[in-house]
């Protein structure tokens, strides 16, 4: 039988770990839960860092080379804090074929960043996803979890601008 | 609920339904909510509200009616009237239409006799597109949970595998293994419990149907599971689920928590003996978690790397206990296969393969969507009657079924007929059913490429044929797309195509090397042109030799 106790107490003072509490005793601290709570944890916090995994590993019995093990394996998990906005372009096979590398190369060329980094400011991640289901649509782009699809570079130049000069007004882009 | 209840809110539904003289019903499945199918609702519903037209007429959200392309869509009175691109301000028109039959404009309306529609035979999708998603009521008025019902109270499990057995279902993951000799298996093995997991990790790049009919009509899968379990001997399930669909997650979320207070799910269900439980589980982004294995592993809270095989899951899968996987579609085809019988199911299709498949059509070709169509359908019919030909009036090239695992089929070989046979003699596969069309502006090494980088970053790293054999292969295509190919480089490749196939663990990288096996069969002078000219004909790729030539 799984004790329904845990051994160490959250790394801070930080109410948001009231949610991963929560969904660790509601899996029983089991070890299989893992992944069910590394998600809950990347979903309040925005990302993975040590603190979380020293505290939810020992909390689920897991070693924590199994923890990082499990959150380096998965594409999902991320272990840097994303930027204010995010911009996943799909680069499954349907989007690939009509045009995600143009996009790709259109925010790289605006944002000055490459997949998976985040502008110096932290105000855009640029990611990709390996498909999002959104074939119909291709190329598909995800703007802070808001999906349009038939994407051209245009559009997405312009989206990745307003990002860039919202608010600071450090990054001025040139047009 | 008993059956009596069952059929008195089946009954119920239908008349609530019939009291409205017209339903209007708005496509509310991702690709369509992506294109504000949820503004366009609930204008409609304002707008027969401010007319006072709401006792005549309804709104319905459903699910994805299959031409994605033209979306958000919405049809009227039984798909009689059916409009394309529709935004929230053409409501009006679309009153105007279904109640005050004042025609909407000619460029609104989607003629629903299109090919792309009436090519189709649908069983899986019967419900797509007529059901709201959300509402298990609409799922039981259209003979849902009948199955299960039957199932529980008229048949032993041994007759229940039987029909699946006569109906000639095979896995519709992709590698198409039949369903009734798979549930034979687990219910013949022994142990203290059993469980039923749903692969819906549907992770392979251009394809939705798993998405489509979790998010469409997630109460089928759910039922499909349930009689899996009572046919095996299971009394918990799983249903692994990619996080990339965050809409399927919660209609299926939504969906169990319906089955579970009207007791269709859960202790007792259906006042009788058998208990099933189900949980969602979500992914986190691995393609090889689609392996059966690995997908056990992820579930049990580790890696995704799947084990050698034998022992199957049949005999020991998660937690070491037997288990059946089966795909989202297979589950989906169970309970019309239960209603109408094995036999019914077995009318349909080729000799070898029996049923339909759901494919989602896109790349290269106008309509893009989700088909249904009957096995034994040709490729051509599929990509130029169902799909209506190429944009542009430019030239096919190749279309490529089963994703990282499949084959590019070309031109000569259109006319094959689709099963798992025909499409394996080919160098293909089946697959779990995408089909991306490409025509001559895509580059079929640049393809391949693009494959084996996939496959490369996807190896989970277990097995050394896979993890070094995907990226030496990639290196190679690398090389040659950007002019650097040495001369034997094509000869390394073939070779290790052959070692990769031969020698990796599991199907990942067993199947790694067909898309650069089928173009290195069947588009051989592209790679020598890359390799001899430094030229690429559809111009996506830039050997180095070819820019030297234009700098000089």
């Amino acid at each position: 039988m799984l004790s329904t106790s845990k051994p160490i107490s959250p790394p801070s003072g930080d109410k948001r770990w009231r949610i991963i509490d929560g969904m660790m005793r509601r899996h029983g601290y089991a070890p299989y839960a893992l992944i069910e709570v590394l998600h809950t944890v990347q979903e309040t916090f925005g990302f993975l860092n040590d603190d979380s995994l020293r505290y939810v590993a020992p909390s689920l019995r897991v070693p924590l080379s199994k923890a990082y093990a499990v959150a380096s394996f998965y594409h999902f998990f991320t272990m840097k804090p994303p930027g204010e906005h995010t911009c996943v372009i799909c680069a499954g096979t349907a989007c690939y074929i009509k045009g995600a590398p143009a996009l790709l190369n259109a925010v790289q060329e605006v944002a000055g960043i490459k997949q998976g980094e985040t502008t110096a400011d932290g105000k855009l991640s640029l990611l990709t996803a390996r498909c999002l289901g959104s074939c119909g649509l291709a190329p598909a782009v995800v703007f802070d979890g808001q999906v349009s699809g038939k994407t051209t570079t245009e559009l997405i130049k312009k989206r990745v601008r307003t990002c860039l000069e919202s608010k600071s007004l450090k990054t001025e882009v040139t047009q | 609920m008993n059956h009596d209840d069952l059929a008195s809110v089946a009954a119920q539904t239908r008349q609530r339904e019939e009291r409205y003289e017209h339903v209007i019903k708005v496509c509310v499945a991702a690709g369509c909510l992506s294109a504000n199918a949820e503004q366009v609702k609930t204008q409609l519903e304002s707008e027969l509200k401010q007319r006072g037209l709401e006792t005549c007429c309804k709104v319905k959200g459903v699910g994805c009616m299959g031409l994605c392309a033209a979306g958000p869509l919405v049809s009227a009175d039984t798909n009689q009237k059916m409009f394309q691109a529709v935004t929230p301000a053409n409501a009006g028109a679309i009153v105007d239409d279904v109640v005050e039959n004042k025609p909407a404009p000619a460029s609104m309306v989607l003629n629903s006799k299109l090919d792309f529609f009436v090519g189709q035979k649908k069983i899986v999708l019967e419900n797509a597109g007529e059901l709201d998603p959300e509402r298990i009521e609409d799922y039981i008025a259209s003979e849902g949970y009948e199955a299960l019902f039957h199932c529980l109270t008229r048949l032993r499990p041994p007759q229940v595998i039987e029909q699946v057995t006569i109906s000639g279902l095979r896995g519709r993951g992709g590698a198409g293994f039949p369903t009734g000799l798979k549930w034979t298996t687990v219910a013949k093995a022994v142990g203290s419990s059993k469980y039923v997991i749903c692969n819906a990790d549907e992770g392979d790049p251009g394809a939705f149907m798993d998405r489509s009919v979790l998010e469409s009509d997630p109460h089928r899968v759910l039922e499909g599971m349930a009689i899996a379990a009572y046919a095996v001997g299971a009394t918990k399930g799983f249903i692994y689920c990619r996080a990339e669909y965050p809409l399927a997650i919660k209609r299926l979320r939504i969906a169990i928590r319906q089955a579970e207070s009207n007791g269709l799910l859960g202790m007792n269900i259906g006042d009788t003996h058998f208990d099933f439980k189900v949980e969602v589980r979500i992914g986190a982004g691995a393609f090889v978690c689609g392996e059966e294995t690995a997908l056990i592993a992820s579930i049990e809270g580790g890696r995704g790397t799947p084990r050698p095989r034998p022992p199957f899951p049949a005999q020991e899968g998660l937690w070491h206990l037997p288990t059946l996987i089966n795909n989202v579609e297979t589950f989906a085809n169970i309970p019309p296969i239960i209603r109408k019988g094995g036999e019914w199911f077995a009318s349909i299709g080729t000799e070898k393969s029996k049923g339909t498949k759901v494919f989602a059509l896109a790349g290269r070709v106008n309509n893009t969507g989700l088909i249904e169509v009957p096995m034994g359908i040709t490729l051509r019919e599929i990509i130029f009657k169902l799909g209506g030909g190429i944009p542009e009036g430019r030239r096919f090239k190749a279309v490529q079924s089963g994703g990282p695992s499949g084959g590019c089929v070309p031109e000569q070989y259109l006319d094959i007929p689709v099963d798992y046979d025909s499409l394996a003699s080919v160098g293909s596969i089946m697959g779990s059913g995408g089909m991306i069309v490409m025509d001559e502006t895509s580059c079929m090494v640049d393809v391949a490429r693009f494959f084996m980088e996939f496959c490369m970053s996807e190896s989970c790293g277990k097995c050394t044929p896979c993890r070094v054999g995907t990226a030496q292969m990639h290196n190679i295509l690398e090389r040659i797309t950007h002019g650097e190919a040495r001369p034997k480089d094509l000869e390394l490749l073939k070779r290790l195509t052959i070692t990769v196939k031969a020698a990796s663990l599991c199907g990942l990288g067993q199947t790694a090397p067909n898309p650069t096996l089928t173009t290195l069969r069947y588009f051989m002078d592209e790679y020598r042109s890359h390799i001899e000219e430094g030229h690429c004909a559809a111009g996506v790729c830039h050997p180095a030799k070819a820019e030297l030539e234009v700098a000089a």
